[in-house]
């Protein structure tokens, strides 16, 4: 199994149009992603590269298709409109890849959305891969940005706040023959749908996945609270790494959610806060891998 | 995006919020004149106040030797000379470090009679995604002082995004401010009033330290903003016309406006290796790793998923303008991005900024064969890293950190 997606996972996606979001649908087609539909409000009855049907609603791309995940391509403006449509037409899993959506519409969508059936990821993510059995893990579930060609199929599952970072594990692992379960970037915004916890939680219930890497970043208390529940609940190897401890307070580095502000979300306090918790600590980000297949 | 104290006064005073009578000038003449109006309106004393965007305004020091970025004046001549001995000049405090701030512009105010300071924050909870209303009765004191020694002198009311803040809850922490009487009233309406701009100017952050009690003319309290810090949301400015106006240039480093031009993503540090890397995380870890191995990074800098052979040479062009920079860790993982286009341009930018500092490059990812083959057959000093550890510990020998 995997986590969140699977090869045979029916994938949307909301700005299939969109230079960007066109270029990502042909890049998980070519991974071999069940991509079944685009919406893009208009262009409803024409098709994508003469072969994927476009809607004008998502509602009508999951009733014709049987879609369960969409994949948002569209700017920032409209983003949060776009979850919204997704989770009122019901959809299991919504993957924002947008950058750069204002906080205050994600604090009205993370509230509109309690109680509903979807789960969000990101937004500002790289996505989701669960690796296919192909050449170069080729038919796994692609939703985003992630190059599927770095990933392998196996039995280690990754979570980060960072796209980057998260291609650096998988890739360290994917170098020492070491497969992945699946892949998910939670995104560098301070406000999004799904945490380091809700992932780490997924992965110790998926019989799967038999060690964890976790990447976190400054800013916020996600990977403390990830590493209070580890500490007491899971039982599978996890190992870690926290980007930023030379990084000044009171500076966004680069991410919206990156930043020490009032002294809080400090790399060391959280990296201490992973070691009280038995998780590996990776000394630098090219030990990743290393740190966790030692514990295993 | 930080905004001035005077900035931020009016954005408040719009929606209701009580500041003390003033104005913001840029000349010893008109604060000479600010001050006569208020002294002659019945203010006793009159408070000049340096606009820049750092905290510490009141113990700073000017690189003149004139003491404080702050200060209180009985007669409109001393603010006349105080003002003189501000405006042009650069002010030094714990937050602006040794370079000091160009102080441009001055708010001359009444200051009046000070009862008792609080302290008001409006803020993103990252915790619960919500709003957070954060009060303390102790104001004008550093907050995370209080929130590290005294934290049941902290008061938090969490507003729900449907409803937004309710009265009762401006009441409430009124009440727990130790407001009395007509003070709650006055205390509901402010805090109203500034949820109320932090909501529809899409701030980050605003702070209203000290939140004061003051007796006014008429031998009755009232409530005032003495101060006011505010942050706007980036992310946000697109919908904000109006707010974008509010950026000054000249409280952002020269290089950081530079790289903004070219989308890139840049903060100067006192370092002497400069890196160059895409995506945000991969360029904190790089500067992580180049200090693990003991040298110091001089800079982040992300150039973004899709950087093209302009930004990086726009990129080397910023770094090479640090004076501090002795050597360059390049760290680019292109996982989507062709790594010989990026090696095209790095030998490109190397060529035409002349640059002759030890450069190190990790290049991993897609097309990674032909884009090493492009640095090797440069004719270019180019040394190449296998991993980032190898990159890191490279450079670090190079520079003799």
């Amino acid at each position: 199994m995997s986590i969140l997606v699977t090869s045979q996972t029916r994938v949307l996606v909301q700005g299939i149009t969109g230079a960007f979001g066109a270029r990502h649908t042909q890049l998980s087609l070519a991974y071999g992603t069940q991509i079944v539909a685009g919406v893009t409000p208009g262009k409803g009855g024409q098709f994508f590269e003469e072969k994927i049907p476009i809607f004008d609603t998502v509602e009508q791309a999951m009733k014709e298709t049987g879609a369960t995940a969409s994949a948002i391509f569209v700017p920032p403006p409209f983003a949060a409109d776009a979850i919204m449509e997704g989770v009122a037409a019901g959809i299991d899993l919504v993957v924002c890849i947008t950058e750069g959506i204002p906080v205050s519409d994600m604090v009205r969508v993370k509230s509109a959305m309690a109680g509903s059936r979807t789960r969000l990821i990101g937004p500002n993510c790289p996505g989701i891969v669960t690796p296919g059995e192909g050449k170069d893990s080729h038919g796994g579930c692609r939703i985003g940005i992630s190059p599927g060609y770095i990933h392998k199929k196996g039995n280690i599952g990754v979570v980060s706040r960072s796209g980057t970072l998260t291609y650096e594990a998988v890739w360290q692992l994917t170098s020492l023959g070491v497969g992945q379960s699946t892949c998910v970037g939670i995104g560098g915004d301070p406000v999004n749908g799904t945490s380091h916890l809700d992932v780490i939680k997924m992965f110790n219930d998926d019989p799967e996945t038999h060690g964890i890497i976790m990447i976190g970043e400054i800013g916020g208390s996600a990977e403390e609270e990830a590493a209070e529940w580890i500490r007491a609940n899971c039982r599978k190897p996890v190992a870690g790494f926290i980007a930023g401890a030379t990084a000044p307070p009171g500076r966004r580095m680069g991410h919206a959610g990156a930043i020490v502000s009032g002294g809080k979300g400090t790399a060391a306090a959280k990296i201490e806060a992973f070691r009280a918790a038995g998780i590996g600590v990776a000394e630098t980000p090219s030990e990743m891998a290393a740190t966790l297949l030692k514990m295993m | 995006m930080n905004i001035h104290e005077y900035q931020a006064k009016e954005l408040l005073a719009a929606r209701g919020v009580a500041i003390p009578s003033g104005e913001v000038c840029d000349s010893a003449d008109r604060a000479r004149d600010i001050a006569s109006a208020l002294l002659a309106g019945g203010d006793t004393l009159v408070a000049v106040k340096s606009q820049i965007h750092a905290g510490g305004r009141g113990k700073g020091t000017f690189k003149s030797g004139y003491k404080g970025g702050v200060k209180l004046f009985k007669t409109a001549e001393e603010v006349h000379a105080g003002a003189a001995a501000m405006l042009g000049n650069v002010l030094v405090t714990k937050q602006t470090g040794a370079e000091g701030r160009l102080v441009n512009k001055l708010i001359v105010a009444g200051a009046p009679a000070i009862e008792k300071e609080l302290y008001l924050a409006v803020l993103l909870d990252r915790v619960t995604s919500r709003p957070v209303i954060m009060a303390s009765t102790e104001g004008g004191m550093d907050i995370e002082e209080v929130a590290a020694h005294t934290p049941e002198k902290i008061f938090k009311e969490s507003v729900d995004p449907a409803v937004g803040l309710m009265p009762y809850q401006a009441r409430r922490i009124s009440v727990q401010l130790g407001l009395r009487g007509d003070l709650i009233s006055q205390g509901a309406k402010l805090i109203a009033g500034v949820y109320r701009t932090w909501l529809e100017t899409d701030a980050a952050l605003i702070e209203i330290n000290p939140l004061c009690i003051i007796k006014g003319g008429d031998g009755k309290l009232k409530l005032v903003a003495l101060d006011a810090k505010m942050s706007l949301e980036d992310n946000a400015l697109f919908r904000h016309p109006d707010l974008q106006g509010l950026r000054d240039l000249a409280e952002e480093a020269p290089l950081e406006i530079e790289a903004s031009k070219f989308n890139l993503n840049y903060i100067k540090l006192d370092g002497s290796i400069a890196c160059l890397v895409n995506g945000a995380g991969l360029a904190m870890a790089t500067m992580d790793i180049i200090q693990y191995f003991g040298g110091r990074p001089a800079n982040f800098l992300d150039v973004g998923g899709g950087a093209s052979k302009e930004q990086v040479t726009a990129a080397f062009r910023i770094i090479l303008q640090d004076p501090n920079v002795k050597g360059i860790l390049v760290n680019i993982f292109g996982g989507i991005m062709d790594c010989n286009v990026i090696a095209t341009g790095i030998a490109a930018a190397v060529k035409e900024t002349g640059m002759k500092l030890p450069l190190v490059v990790r290049l991993e990812g897609n097309n990674v064969v032909a884009g090493k083959k492009t640095l090797a057959e440069s004719g270019l000093t180019i040394i190449s890293g296998d991993s980032m550890a190898d990159a890191a510990k490279k450079v670090v020998q190079d520079v003799g950190a």
